[in-house]
């Protein structure tokens, strides 16, 4: 589904990875591991298309991602530090935002979703005034709701409790099931089992 | 599945985002505004309040005004998304990044250029501009302050990166609003003069045009510079 | 285009290519500076009406010239560097940008200086020195964005984009000033018809441009040479040449 070819990210002057190759097939995940400065968000932030790669290209179904991006955005659902939730606005309508901006049909389940997540009854607050874990599960509704065939997932498990994790592991399995791929930093193991795991270490390098 | 409809779906969520926030925080859209009133009293007990003279540099000082009160909400036009990460979503979208700009910068200038179009009549007054002069004043502001907001959303999405863009902001962009002052100005001294001013008018629709058309792809290649 | 471009879109290649380049520029530039302010300045006939002042159009019109000049290579530099993403075309935009600033304020203080004794004033609101002054800020702008960002790869890129901005809007700009100066000031400055220039002028005139292109070139050329260095430092090749000597 999704394959880096050669790859090279330099960063101020220092070399982050060079010629890195790999590919992603449907129903697989691949976990990035490294220390701090590795470079793992800069890889994320070049699959997904938002910087450009020195050398190398990413292809998505054997296209080019940075030729035709629109279509291969449709597929991606990005998940990154910055998790796109705007504070002043409520749960709910930064939801339904997202839905419009991506397209998705609201199918009428946000709030059954927004209380699976624990967020019951503050649907209606801005996001400000909740606390950081719930802020990230405002964001992580989106993996209920989308029908993009990648995700990208930047440190997915920070600021969540040990439930959350476990409810965020199990919609994993379920994506991976329906034949979808998921890329994901972080620095906690995986506690869950999953079948088809990679894992890719990035060295700090000098 | 991009249907029209669903391409007018993405505006009108952009839109109504940007519109919502700045209504929940009002000054966003008083403060310009206030600034725009502000400078246009300035302006008369600098130079006195003697109405010929007023009346003759109407035109200039309400202008400038606007320039200046445009600048003050562009520094923020994507800086908010920006910051957490909905400008990535936006670009992430299957949708066209230059639409959601279209949509960012119609949101801009319904808060800070409308307000203004709307209010210039009354400022018209304060500077004893004559009557005849009033409707090229909201006519050129009309036209004139939506090319403001695109052509500012290039310096806006050039600068969104930079912890300190505001000044370096404001030097980017207000050398490209010569042509609109010079024409919107024009404008307004040829029909004091009682003289058509349609010509001046239609050269400011005509840059209208071609903001349109090309501003929104400039923002958005700067936009995508500035998220990398 | 892509053919002939691609083999310098390498820093290496580049470099060479600067190398080469670097002492036809030169050559051209010395020479034709020298024999056209010598001739310019000395031999040339004094103006019937003017007298001698003049001629500091042999300094004059050819920064004007080739500040404009260097406006346009600058976002011919950048579109190359934007369509084709060639790495080399952004630094290309970086170093000719200062050169062109330079060229537009000599252009600027030597019209200053020749409108005093010509107009009575050191400014005059005349369409063409306004436009330049302009055309002074949208260098400034291209410079300081460049300078603004830390990471020089989304600065190079930014201020590709800003002078693209920059030359589409250009003739917009020029042509509203022009048009706001014949509205406001009608006949007050007298217009010097460039195209009835005696030729014992138009000749070192001629030279002089020539001679502050091929300026123009090398300062720009040995600006690029820093640059194409300044970002391949950890590169093999320039280890090599560093080593070299």
């Amino acid at each position: 589904m999704l394959e880096i070819k050669a790859v090279t990210c330099i960063k101020q002057e220092r070399c982050l990875f060079e010629s890195l190759s790999f590919s992603l097939q449907a129903g697989e995940i691949m976990q990035i591991e490294g220390p701090n400065g590795a470079g793992k968000t800069s890889l994320l932030r070049i699959i997904a298309g938002f910087s450009r790669a020195d050398e190398g290209a990413v292809t998505f179904n054997g296209d080019d991602t940075q030729m035709n991006y629109d279509e291969f955005a449709a597929n991606l659902l990005f998940i990154g530090h910055k998790s796109g939730v705007n504070p002043q606005l409520s749960a709910i309508e930064n939801v339904q935002h997202w839905q419009q901006v991506h397209g998705v049909k609201d199918i009428g389940q946000t709030m059954q979703l927004l209380a699976k997540l624990g967020l019951v009854g503050l649907e209606d607050v801005p996001v400000r005034t909740l606390s950081a874990g719930q802020q990230r599960r405002v964001a992580l509704v989106r993996l209920w709701l989308n029908n993009a065939k990648l995700w990208i997932l930047d440190e997915p498990f920070t600021a969540l409790d040990k439930k959350g994790v476990a409810q965020l592991q199990a919609q994993f399995q379920i994506h991976l099931e329906r034949g979808g791929a998921i890329l994901l930093t972080t620095h906690q193991d995986l506690t869950a089992q999953f079948a088809k795991l990679k894992t890719l270490v990035l060295e700090y390098r000098l | 599945m991009h249907t029209q409809h669903s391409y007018w779906q993405l505006f009108k969520a952009v839109y109504t985002k940007d519109v919502t926030l700045a209504f929940r925080q009002r000054a966003e859209i008083f403060n310009p505004l206030l600034f725009f009133v502000i400078v246009i009293t300035l302006f008369p007990l600098a130079i006195g309040p003697e109405p010929a003279l007023l009346s003759r540099m109407a035109p200039g000082i309400i202008w400038v005004a606007a320039l200046l009160s445009t600048m003050l909400g562009l520094d923020k036009l994507f800086k908010e998304d920006y910051l957490d990460g909905s400008l990535e979503q936006l670009i992430a979208s299957p949708y066209p990044l230059s639409l959601s700009v279209v949509a960012k910068v119609a949101a801009h200038w319904t808060i800070s250029g409308l307000p203004m179009v709307l209010l210039s009549p009354l400022f018209a007054l304060l500077m004893n501009l004559e009557q005849q002069a009033l409707g090229a004043t909201v006519l050129t502001l009309l036209v004139g302050t939506p090319l403001l907001s695109l052509i500012g959303g290039i310096g806006a999405g050039l600068t969104v990166g930079l912890q300190k863009g505001g000044l370096l902001l404001s030097l980017l962009v207000l050398p490209l609003y010569i042509p609109v002052l010079i024409f919107a100005t024009s404008a307004i001294d040829t029909s004091m003069m009682s003289l058509a001013y349609g010509g001046q008018l239609a050269i400011l629709g005509a840059m209208l045009a071609i903001g349109l058309v090309s501003a929104p792809f400039a923002i958005s290649s700067a936009l995508r510079v500035s998220v990398s | 285009m892509w053919k002939w471009l691609h083999p310098y879109a390498k820093a290496e290649r580049a470099y060479q290519l600067c190398n080469t380049l670097l002492p036809y520029f030169a050559v051209i530039s010395i020479v034709c500076i020298l024999v056209g302010w010598v001739w310019g300045l000395a031999f040339a006939p004094a103006d019937y009406q003017q007298k001698d002042s003049y001629r500091i159009i042999f300094i004059h019109v050819p920064s004007a010239i080739l500040s404009m000049g260097a406006y346009s290579s600058m976002a011919i530099a950048a579109i190359v560097a934007l369509v084709w993403q060639i790495r080399n075309a952004e630094l290309a935009v970086i170093s000719i940008a200062p050169v062109g600033a330079a060229m537009t304020a000599i252009a600027l203080i030597t019209g200053a200086a020749w409108g005093k004794p010509m107009w009575g004033a050191w400014w005059v609101w005349d369409a063409r020195l306004t436009s330049e002054l302009i055309l002074l800020f949208l260098y400034f702008g291209v410079i300081s964005l460049y300078h603004a960002f830390e990471d020089k790869k989304v600065a190079g890129r930014a201020a590709c984009i800003l002078a693209i901005v920059g030359v589409i809007n250009l003739p917009i700009i020029h042509f509203s000033v022009e048009w706001w100066n014949t509205l406001h000031q009608g006949s007050t400055i007298t217009k010097f018809d460039t195209s009835a220039i005696d030729p014992t002028m138009l000749w070192p005139l001629l030279i002089n441009i020539l001679g502050f292109a091929g300026f123009v070139g090398v300062i720009a050329l040995m600006r690029l040479k820093n640059e194409l260095l300044r970002c391949e430092q950890h590169r093999p090749w320039v280890r090599e040449l560093i080593s070299r000597g």
